[in-house]
């Protein structure tokens, strides 16, 4: 009698888990939906009745205004550029900075770990580092104002060395007896036996250039140069921008699907991870896993 | 007699390691280190024109009208009382998702959930205000158009500052559960099995074995990662805040934060003196509470800390 009381109970408490669990997901899940069905809402819709979460009519002119405006596809090549250039220079960067510290020789690169960390605890700030890069360095307005300052993050650059540490020093060594230099060691050797790391460093800091707006709005001023982030964040915060922002040549009086567009730009923007999320996630999961329990 | 080893010697028998570090020890320098003489502005009557040695000295005086003016209080205590709620409430929402998810079988429906649940971390803040605007939108939101169908007045939701510190938690719980899932499912699965099972043979139930077994041994990583946040609890999340406040002023009482007063200061070109005093002040305290919280991770658990 109590075993049949207690299996009931405990039938009813993983019931409320799962739906807890399905409710929360749906919560998760309900934004992307609203972006999604906003895109394909006819605009004159979204105008009387709000973004709903079931259009009255449907509507691709948001995507058709979007793939025929230049600024867009502009906006969009600047992001792959960006992501592109930005994480081979962080991966090379960083993965000699990782193997030159990870190396167990030399004596002085425990002073240049030490000056990587105090940047992590020090900073000179805001103004400064801004009057240095457009001021001295005059990188404003050049693809290098939205790559070269996020080049190494310290904490992926020492996740990297404690993985080049755990590779068995007595490879090195023999590699060395062979006579193989360090940079044929680190690229002939240590690379390729850290493929699932360098996959998850490299997609941490391509998710980083991807998504990134702040560089450009410290440092970009020609529409040209807009990454799309930065062309949706144009679009979020003024309404009569939509149409200038898409195209130059438009007069304000053109009608735009301002609301829808906002949407369609921003499915566009994380169509990529979206899509190659369901192949990458464990990548994501195992920087996670690692770089949580030591840095 | 062997020669004492000298710098030089030293670097030059291991010529292509430091070689190779060069290029990574050239970019700390010039994104780090160099712009840190800059602080010295904090200490000027600071005029682009005349440029940072060419500008006045004016003592404290940035310094002085900073807290006087009670600027510096307000920044200081929404950048404080917003990363506390944040810190409490993301850590809450990750443990009871990460302990929840573990009570269920694997398969399609745990991995589904998770997945979904991991999914907003990839998010840049930019769409996350996209979708902000799509819901709380004064005329087309679908929060008010709710409202209206349920005959309730709707909210003009970006004039009302009182609100906003719940709105910020919430997004940010819908953006940081999935990645706290990870970590914590981590640690979960880390415990040993055969202590549950000795539980289960002295006849403790399902919440029981909660309660005594996995709370007391998630706590350390709860411990260690609170510490942790607590010790950066002086830099706001410049990100989710100008992006989505951006610059309205209506609801800067209760969402200003240091780096978003001292960014907007930068864009407006004003008193860039006194903005550098402010994150000279949020550098240092900044500074000090890291290593506070650091040398608390250490003593709480070795190794426990960053560094």
């Amino acid at each position: 009698m109590m075993k049949l009381k207690n299996s009931a109970t405990a039938k009813t408490m993983t019931a409320l888990i799962y739906a807890f669990i399905g409710l929360f997901t749906v919560l998760c899940l309900a934004p992307f939906w609203l972006m999604i069905i906003g895109s394909l809402t006819k605009e004159s819709s979204i105008l009387r009745d709000g973004y709903q979460l079931w259009p009255q009519e449907w509507s691709l002119t948001a995507y058709q205004v979007l793939f025929a405006s230049e600024r867009v596809t502009r906006s969009y090549k600047v992001t792959l550029e960006v992501t592109l250039l930005g994480t081979a220079i962080s991966m090379l960067l960083t993965s000699m900075l990782a193997y030159a510290l990870a190396v167990r020789g030399p004596k002085y690169t425990r002073f240049i770990a030490l000056f990587v960390v105090f940047t992590m605890l020090f900073t000179g700030g805001l103004v400064p580092w801004y009057i240095l890069i457009t001021r001295y360095l005059r990188l404003q307005n050049t693809i290098f104002a939205l790559t070269l300052p996020y080049a190494i993050s310290p904490f992926w650059m020492f996740l990297m060395r404690n993985h080049f540490r755990s590779i068995p020093e007595s490879i090195m060594e023999s590699a060395y007896i062979d006579g193989a230099g360090d940079l044929l060691i680190l690229f002939r050797i240590m690379l390729p036996l850290s493929l699932p790391t360098l996959a998850t460093i490299g997609l941490f800091y391509a998710l980083m250039y991807w998504n990134d707006w702040y560089l450009s709005l410290m440092f970009i001023e020609r529409r040209e140069l807009f990454p799309l982030q930065f062309l949706l964040r144009s679009l979020v915060s003024n309404l009569m921008n939509v149409a200038i922002s898409l195209n130059p040549k438009m007069t304000v009086m053109t009608e735009v699907p301002a609301y829808s567009v906002r949407m369609s730009t921003a499915v566009i923007t994380i169509g990529p991870i979206v899509a190659f999320y369901p192949f990458i996630q464990k990548y994501f999961v195992k920087g996670l896993t690692v770089g949580a329990i030591k840095g | 007699m062997i020669r004492k080893p000298t710098v030089l010697s030293e670097i030059a028998r291991h010529k292509t390691v430091y070689l190779m570090a060069l290029p990574g020890v050239l970019f700390f320098f010039v994104f780090f280190y160099m712009p840190m003489p800059g602080l010295i502005i904090a200490f000027k009557n600071f005029k682009m024109s005349l440029g940072i040695w060419g500008s006045p000295w004016n003592g404290l005086d940035n310094f002085r009208f900073f807290f006087s003016s009670g600027i510096a209080l307000r920044v200081t205590r929404n950048t404080l009382s917003l990363n506390v709620l944040f810190i409490v409430s993301i850590t809450f929402f990750q443990v009871l998702l990460a302990l929840l998810l573990n009570e269920v079988r694997s398969g399609p429906y745990k991995k589904i959930t998770q997945s979904v649940l991991f999914l907003p971390y990839l998010m840049s803040w930019i769409i996350v205000s996209v979708i902000v605007n799509g819901f709380l939108g004064s005329d087309t939101g679908t929060i008010n158009q709710l409202l209206v169908y349920l005959g309730l007045e709707p909210v003009n939701w970006f004039s009302r500052a009182e609100l906003w510190p719940t709105i910020l938690v919430v997004l940010n719980v819908w953006k940081w559960t999935g990645y706290g899932v990870v970590i914590y499912l981590a640690a979960i699965t880390g415990i040993d099995g055969t202590l549950y099972e000795a539980a289960t043979v002295d006849g403790a139930n399902r919440l029981q074995r909660v309660w005594h077994i996995t709370l007391p041994l998630l706590k350390a990583t709860v411990v260690i990662l609170t510490i942790l946040s607590v010790g950066r609890i002086f830099y706001g999340d410049v990100g989710l805040i100008y992006g989505i406040i951006g610059d309205n002023a209506v609801l800067f009482s209760t969402t200003d934060v240091i780096d978003t007063y001292v960014l907007r200061a930068l864009r407006t070109s004003s008193d860039l003196g006194m903005s550098t005093a402010i994150g000279l002040w949020q550098s240092v305290m900044g500074f000090l509470l890291v290593l506070a919280s650091n040398k608390m991770a250490n003593h709480y658990e070795r190794d426990g800390a960053l560094f």
